[in-house]
Formats: C-alpha cells, sequence, structure tokens
C-alpha cells in the first residue's frame, strides 16, 4: 500500500481495500495456530492513543500489534480536555519523540488524527474521530460481509439508523462504494445529514420498502440522548419504525446477514432475538476486527523503514 | 563451470533437465528416508509449491508411498520486510495432522543466501515440532549468508552475486526451464 | 509636524497628481508642486486611496493581550492601509460601559497609529439578556456610535426591536452578527456536502438568513439603522437584495446596510478538508455559490461595504483539533490585497475606495474619514503598488498572532504607505513605530 496513514476510507483504492481483505484472510488462518504469535514487526513500536472509552476497540487493535511482535504501549488520554491537560499536538511532540511507528487514534473530535497525522512522522491509523470515520470497522465489516456472502462487488447494503451522527455509516459507505457495493441508507429525515447529496449511496426513508431487497443489513448504534434533541419522538416509535425486530427479519431474502457494530442497544435498533439469531454476524464481526487491523498494521508497517 | 558474462539470458537447465533432476531429488529422497515414511513436503511459495507436488507425483510414481504435501508461506517471517516493502501473503497450508514428531521436507526452486529458509525454520518452529527438517532444492547457486544447506540439490550453478537465477515451471509461467541473466539485463 | 509632498500619485482611477500634506490636510494638489521644507514621497505608479476604514476588527484588549492589543493590531491595520479600525466590543471585559470603550478609545490614541473608534455592546457583558448603557457610551469621549454583540446574535426579536429603537437618540445603528443560535449549537463550518463528508456539525446558512430577514422587517417598522455584518450566504444576499428594493418602494432612504468579510469574498468550506482550524471562522467558509452571489451582490451594492472581522488567536487557540478551536481569522494586513485580487476588475479603484473607505466612515459616522484625498480634505489616506506581489508569510505579519488562512498565497498590490492626520504610519511597506 502506497498510503503512509488510514484516515478515511477512502484513502483506500479498490486495490489497497482488496490487499487488506485478502491479507486478513491469511491472518484469520494463524488465530487457529498454536503460537498465534508472528515476528513481523518486531523492533516496531504502536500506541493507543485514546482519548474515548472503547475497550473493543483499543484491545482489537492491541491483540493484532501484539500478534505481530510490536511493542504496544496504551496511552488513555481520556479526560484530558481542551481546558486542562496536555494538549494534542504535545501529545504529538512527546510520541514523536519516543519514536512511535504507528499511532492508533480514537478521538471525540472529527478530524483529529488529520492533526495529528501533520505533527508526526510515524504512521496514523483512525480508530473513531468523532462524527467522522472509523475505517477499520468498515475493513472488518467488509471482510465479514465476503467470508458470508463471497464476494462484495454486486452486493446490496443497508445502513438504518444514526447516519448523521455515525462514523461507521461514513467509512462504509466510502469502503463499499470503492468494493462495488450498493449502499441504501434509511433513517427518519433528521438523521440523514443535508450534503448526503454528496455520498454515493441512494436515501430510504421507509425500511419495510428496502428489506425485501438486500443482501446486507447494518443496523447501527442510536443513542437514547438523540430522543431529547428531537431527532426523532420517543424510543417507542423510533424502534417501530426502524428496528429490526422479528417480524422484519422475515421480510429478508433468506441469504441476508445481519451487522451491528456494537454496542447495541437492544429493544431499540435490534431486537434482541435478531442480534442472537444465526443470521447475526455480530460475534464474527468482533473476532474478525483481530484479522483486519493484523493486515492493516502489516501492510502499512511491514514495509516502512 | 567457469564464470560467465551474461548479457542475455541463458538458458542453464531445459525442460528434459528438469525433469531427470526431479525423479533424482524423488529417488534420493526415498533412499535417505527410509521409503519416505512419515515425511511430508512444504513448499515454500511461489516455485517451491509446485516442485513439492511434482516430488510427491514421482515418489508415488517410483514407490506408491502417498506422501503428504502442503505449503509455508514465510512472508511475516522475511527480515528483508523493511528493505522490500510489505507484500501480499500467500497461504499455508499444512497437510491433516500437522507437522509434530514428523519429518518435514521443505521444498524451494532456488537456494540463495539461506535467508528464506531461515524465516521458513522460524515459521515451522511456530506451527509446530517436527522431529527432523530438510531441505530440498532445484538449484543451489551459492552466496551463502547464513550456516545453511541443502539435504537434496537438484543442481549447483556457481554465479556471480549480481546474476539472477529464474526457474520457470509450467504451473506458474507457462514452460520448464532455468535461465541465468547477467545485471545488466535483468 | 512635518508635511510630506506626495510626487505623481494616481488619486483612485485619476491622472498622476501631487499631494502636499500639511497640518492634517491635503494643502494643495496639482502636478509639478514643490514645498519648501516637505518630505518628498516618490509616488510614480501608485494609486492613492483614502485611508481604509474597518467596520469590524476584534483588537482583543483587554483581555486577550497574548492574541493582539490596541497596539499590534493597529501596526497591522496601518500595514493594511487602515487609517480607521472600529474595535468590536467582545473584549475582557466586555466593552459594555463608558469606562471599557474609553479605555480602548485611549489605548487607540496612545498606539497612534489608526483612529481607533470602540464598538460598544448591545447587551450587558454580551449575554442578550438587558441592554447595556447604550447611552452612556455613546456620551463618552469615545463617542460610541455602533453598536454590537459581534459573537454572539442579538437573537432575542424584542431585545433587538428595543435595540435598534434606543440608538436611534443618538444617530446609533446596530451591527447584528445574524446567527440564530438555536440553529447552530455545536456548529462547526457550513452545513452541506463538505459537513456530511467531515463529520463536524452543519451552521445552516438559514440561520443567518432567518435573523437577517427578522432583522430587517423589525428595522423598518420602527425606521431604525441595521448594519448587518459579515454576510456569508447567497441567501443573505437575496434577502438584503429585497430589502433595499423594498426601502425604495417605500420612498424612505435605505437604512439597512451590510459588510461582508475579504475571507467569504475568496475561500469555499473545501478549506476545511484538512481540518487545519485556520480556516474555521464564524459564519464559516460557504460554496463557491456563495462566494459569487457575495461578490455581485458587493459590487451591485447590496452589501455595502468590506470589513474584515479581523480575528486574531493565540497560537494554542488554532493549533489543536478543529472542534476545539477558536473561530476566527487574520485580515486587516490581507485585506486590501484580497478584495483587488477578487474584484479589481468588477469594482476599480473607486469602486473598492467606495466599499473600503468612504462607505464605512459613513456607516461608522468617521467624519475625518473616507474621503478622496482632495484639497482641505484630511490627510488620511494609503498608497498602493498596484503592480507589486507579495507572499503572506504568517510570522511576518504584524499582528501578535499568526492565524490568516492565507499562507503561502501570493497576493497583488501592496501598501506602501499611509498617512494618518497628516503623518506617515507606514512609509516603503514598513511601519514607523
Amino acid at each position: 500500500m502506497n498510503i503512509r496513514h488510514l484516515l478515511s476510507a477512502s484513502d483506500l483504492d479498490r486495490r489497497d481495500a482488496t490487499a487488506v481483505l485478502d491479507t486478513a484472510t491469511e491472518m484469520a488462518a494463524m488465530a487457529g495456530r498454536e503460537v498465534k504469535k508472528l515476528p513481523t514487526l518486531r523492533g516496531k513500536t504502536v500506541v493507543n492513543l485514546f482519548y474515548e472509552d472503547s475497550t473493543r476497540t483499543r484491545i482489537s487493535f492491541e491483540a493484532a500489534a501484539k500478534r505481530l511482535s510490536a511493542d504496544v504501549i496504551n496511552f488513555s488520554a481520556k479526560g484530558s480536555s481542551v481546558s486542562k491537560g496536555e494538549s494534542l499536538k504535545d501529545t504529538a511532540l512527546t510520541l514523536q519523540a519516543m519514536g512511535a511507528d504507528a499511532v492508533v487514534i480514537r478521538h471525540p473530535a472529527s478530524g483529529a488524527p488529520h492533526r495529528l497525522a501533520h505533527w508526526i512522522d510515524g504512521t496514523v491509523l483512525n480508530a473513531g474521530d468523532g462524527t467522522h470515520e472509523h475505517p477499520t470497522q468498515a475493513l472488518l465489516d467488509a471482510y465479514t460481509m465476503r467470508s458470508r456472502h463471497g464476494r462484495i462487488e454486486g452486493l446490496k447494503v443497508a445502513i438504518v439508523g444514526d447516519v448523521l451522527h455515525s462514523r461507521v455509516a461514513r467509512s462504509n459507505v466510502h469502503l463499499l462504494h470503492t468494493l462495488g457495493a450498493h449502499v441504501t441508507l434509511v433513517a427518519p429525515p433528521t438523521l440523514i445529514p443535508v450534503g448526503v447529496t454528496g455520498w454515493p449511496a441512494d436515501v430510504g426513508y421507509d425500511l419495510d420498502a428496502v428489506l425485501p431487497g438486500v443482501d446486507v443489513v447494518m443496523m447501527l448504534r442510536v443513542q437514547r440522548e438523540r430522543m431529547t434533541d428531537s431527532f426523532f419522538p420517543s424510543e417507542r416509535e423510533y424502534a417501530r419504525r426502524y428496528g429490526l425486530d422479528a417480524d422484519r427479519v422475515r421480510a429478508l431474502p433468506s441469504h441476508a446477514i445481519v451487522m451491528h457494530p456494537g454496542p447495541m442497544n437492544r429493544g431499540m435498533e435490534i431486537a434482541p432475538e435478531v442480534a442472537d439469531s444465526a443470521r447475526s454476524t455480530i460475534v464474527e464481526q468482533v473476532a474478525n476486527g483481530v484479522s483486519v487491523r493484523m493486515a492493516v498494521l502489516y501492510l502499512m508497517l511491514g514495509g516502512v523503514k | 563451470m567457469a564464470y560467465r558474462e551474461a548479457v542475455q539470458p541463458k538458458i542453464i537447465i531445459t525442460g528434459a533437465d528438469l525433469t531427470r533432476i526431479v525423479d533424482r531429488i524423488a529417488h534420493q529422497i526415498l533412499e535417505k528416508t527410509d521409503g519416505a515414511r512419515d515425511t511430508i513436503l512444504l513448499g515454500v511459495p511461489t516455485r517451491g509449491v509446485p516442485v513439492a507436488h511434482r516430488l510427491a507425483a514421482r515418489i508415488r510414481a517410483f514407490e506408491g508411498v502417498e506422501v503428504p504435501v502442503g505449503t509455508l508461506d514465510i512472508t511475516l517471517y522475511r527480515d528483508d520486510l523493511r528493505l522490500r516493502g510489505a507484500r501480499a501473503l500467500g497461504p499455508t497450508d499444512l497437510p491433516p495432522g500437522g507437522i509434530d514428531g514428523r519429518r518435514v521436507i521443505l521444498v524451494d526452486d532456488v537456494l540463495f543466501s539461506g535467508r528464506t529458509i531461515r524465516a521458513a525454520l522460524d515459521a515451522l518452529a511456530d506451527l509446530g515440532r517436527p522431529r527432523i527438517v530438510q531441505l530440498a532444492v532445484l538449484v543451489d547457486r551459492g552466496h551463502r549468508e547464513l550456516p545453511i544447506r541443502a539435504d537434496y540439490v537438484g543442481k549447483n550453478i556457481p554465479t556471480a552475486i549480481d546474476e539472477s537465477v529464474r526457474v520457470m515451471l509450467t504451473e506458474t509461467d507457462g514452460t520448464d526451464e532455468v535461465r541465468i541473466t547477467g545485471k545488466d539485463s535483468a | 509636524m512635518n508635511s510630506y509632498l506626495i510626487k505623481g500619485v494616481r488619486v483612485v482611477d485619476g491622472e498622476p497628481t501631487d499631494l502636499l500634506l500639511r497640518d492634517g490636510i491635503v494643502a494643495e494638489t496639482g502636478r509639478g508642486l514643490s514645498a519648501k521644507g516637505a518630505e518628498v514621497v516618490d509616488a510614480d505608479g501608485l494609486v492613492a486611496l483614502p485611508g481604509l476604514v474597518d467596520l469590524h476588527t476584534h483588537l482583543r484588549e483587554p483581555g486577550r493581550e497574548d492574541a493582539e492589543t490596541v497596539d499590534s493590531g493597529s501596526r497591522a491595520a496601518a500595514l493594511g492601509g487602515y487609517t480607521a479600525v472600529c474595535a468590536m466590543a467582545n473584549t475582557s471585559p466586555v466593552a459594555d460601559t463608558a469606562g471599557v470603550v474609553e479605555q480602548v478609545w485611549r489605548l487607540g490614541r496612545e498606539a497612534g497609529l489608526v483612529d481607533v473608534q470602540p464598538i460598544g455592546a448591545v447587551t450587558v457583558g454580551l449575554a442578550g439578556e438587558r441592554l447595556a448603557e447604550l447611552g452612556a457610551m455613546a456620551d463618552s469621549a469615545a463617542r460610541v456610535r455602533i453598536f454590537s454583540d459581534d459573537g454572539n446574535c442579538v437573537a432575542d426579536p424584542r431585545l433587538m426591536r428595543r435595540a435598534l429603537e434606543y440608538v436611534k437618540g443618538f444617530d446609533g445603528v446596530i451591527a447584528q452578527h445574524a446567527e440564530e443560535p438555536r440553529l447552530t449549537e455545536g456548529a462547526q463550518m457550513h452545513e452541506g456536502i463538505e459537513s456530511a463528508r467531515l463529520g463536524l456539525p452543519g451552521w445552516p446558512a438559514v440561520a443567518e438568513e432567518a435573523i437577517i430577514a427578522r432583522d430587517v422587517l423589525l428595522a423598518e417598522h420602527v425606521g431604525a439603522r441595521l448594519h448587518v455584518c459579515h454576510v456569508s450566504a447567497a441567501g443573505s444576499v437575496e434577502i438584503l437584495r429585497w430589502a433595499k428594493r423594498r426601502e425604495r418602494l417605500t420612498g424612505r432612504p435605505s437604512k439597512v446596510t451590510a459588510e461582508v468579510t475579504p475571507h467569504h469574498l475568496l475561500l469555499t468550506d473545501d478549506r476545511a478538508s484538512g481540518y487545519d482550524p485556520v480556516f474555521k471562522v464564524n459564519p464559516p467558509l460557504r460554496t463557491a455559490e456563495d462566494v459569487a452571489a457575495l461578490r455581485a451582490g458587493l459590487v451591485e451594492g447590496v452589501i455595502d461595504a468590506v470589513a474584515t472581522d479581523h480575528a486574531p488567536h493565540a497560537v494554542q487557540d488554532k493549533e489543536c483539533e478543529w472542534g476545539y478551536a477558536r473561530p476566527g481569522m487574520l485580515g486587516l494586513e490581507t485585506a486590501l490585497s484580497i478584495v483587488v485580487e477578487a474584484l479589481l476588475g468588477d469594482l476599480g479603484w473607486d469602486g473598492i475606495a467606495e466599499r473600503m473607505s468612504r462607505t464605512p466612515a459613513r456607516i461608522a459616522g468617521l467624519a475625518d474619514h473616507g474621503h478622496n484625498p482632495a484639497k482641505g480634505r484630511p490627510a488620511n489616506l494609503t498608497l498602493i503598488d498596484p503592480s507589486a506581489t507579495w507572499t503572506v508569510e504568517p510570522t511576518a505579519l504584524a499582528s501578535r498572532s499568526r492565524n490568516t488562512p492565507y499562507a503561502g498565497f501570493t497576493l497583488p498590490a501592496k501598501v506602501v504607505a499611509t498617512f494618518l492626520h497628516g503623518q506617515p504610519t507606514v512609509l516603503d511597506g514598513k511601519v514607523l513605530r
């Protein structure tokens, strides 16, 4: 791969994205071995710089880096706000001085990884920035779709829920488009960005009209607090119009899968029996996360001097 | 063989030679392994894999013995990633039963610096504990950088360090032959 | 006081002439002037404009002297060709009392590089709840005539109506920062395709347009003056066009004026792509269609003036995450060049003088400013080299801050000299203090 940082899923062209998925397949094969460790990134330092709690993503990156024998430093910066604590720039200079080869950053502000990339020489991997993007989540979602359906080209994917505030949706729209899938966004109009016209995706407001034609339905987490800001009237109304329950699952084609990036609001955007059903890939997605992140770390750091 | 100033690619092993070489290695393996008992062949991608399959086929033809064949991708164990960049991974497929306690013969096309085999030994150690590990190569061109030698060698070809030896196989390249190319025309 | 003889300068779009500056006024004009003891300024090839007047400057003093002071801001202004700036009220403490506006006014006099005309806050502490002592500020030594809560909108319609009415008593004007606050909570950039892509909360143009429409109607209802700050959206231009046409129909003179910033005449929202907060500003950079409408509005006279909204910020307030950065850009030293770059062909030098000097001086009530250099007029003027180009280097700017969005831009037209009350503040492109 010729890219230095992974800040947005749109940084990946089709060849790069496919290389990540292919490499992840081989990485997944190693997960079954007795010795899970590979010497590939021996001597490299990977810093997990997390300004938000996300145990799931942090552990996934940590496991991926450790399986490739990189040294992992966890830098939990949560609680350091603008007014108190060290600025992102000062932290960047510290990491630079430590000789970090890669920084995996999770941050509540959109674009923070771009700023970091501006200040350090190492590779920056965006592990979720504000309401912007979460490219490795999109890669693991694509990996999961490919392993269930055998392909991505031509798949019809519905992404349902709080598109406006979702970094997962943004990254998935870019990546799935790059890989030749067809995306339909489904949400109440309040939760679709005004500028969605610039996205390579269709928009629908009626979930029931979309479901019978999809190969994949990806449910996004909807925070209950959105209700207080009048994005929708009540949890009940949201669940009734946009929640994926057993009845709606029956409307899906028999081969269609149900995805969710987690953490789920059971009973809100997804019914418990749907989350736990055989169509659900939610547990797989977590497992695939490590393989995909190993692939990204290998491809981005393996060849860097 | 004398030092060559090869500018044009030169065919040093023909298809017919190659067939004889594979036959000879197959015989040697049978001899040295008590009829290939408890032995598996692991090809190192790319061209070690078809060579391993050919050896297995010849062994079957000579003695009716079925030798399991697998592949061992060593990319993630290479020590030259920094110099050559991350590259696509090949598959690693071990035969059923794995490698523990068995005789593993690594198969590659060319033995040069020995670094590939060093990486393969590391990879093997992470996959299990063979009773014995041996190495079979079609061509040994010298210039070792590590204390590694092959147990089965098809042909020793003295070369200059800047020459390149290219093994071509029907399975991967559409033809069977070995070429040597001087640096200038590489 | 020295007198100065400026040789061979073209006054605005006129033919080359000489100007003798003496005792604070233009004493003589005409070709081949000579004057004993006068310092001669060779102005061959230069253009003389009336000293520029900025309706919208943040000098940050008192309170944020790490970002700018009255003195450093005055230096930047003089280098930009300005002879008067109106200092916004959102200082700390807020300029909402006679005491604070007099302090700023006095600091301006001490710096002595431009006439600093303080703007008073409309409401106490810019809180938008009750009127500040507008009359006391008007009667103070600073003689405040423009009142603004800039940074905040006077959002309460009832309070806005009262403010518009009240300042009629001393020919004041309310300069409104038009931003419906409920529509821009958490907003980071123009709401559109770019904000959707970048995942930054959007600042919809309607938040500006709705307030302008409301205020135009309120001002007309109470017969008051209204000045609209930093118009940024095409829809706002359309509303202002409607407002001015409407006043022509009613036969009453237009009492609505509006300003646009240089950055809104040149830059678009795609500058946010790298999340560099130097491009974060309020109101935000918008689309190419908005830029085109603003330019057309300025040329047409729907928008009356160019104002810089010069907003210095300390390094730590800009070298951070976009969402945490403070909005605002430097403007004083680049304004003229940006307007030349964008609109010299449409406006000519006279059109630029009108929109950057004469009209803003009239809006601000600054009688000594905004006059083309002519015999008997106050000698507040600036000399421009129209054929020079220069490259913006943030560290070379006179402002204490570095947050120019034009770093590395090569721009046309250079200020060579500026005269305030007949005395140079800038000569040979260098500030004289």
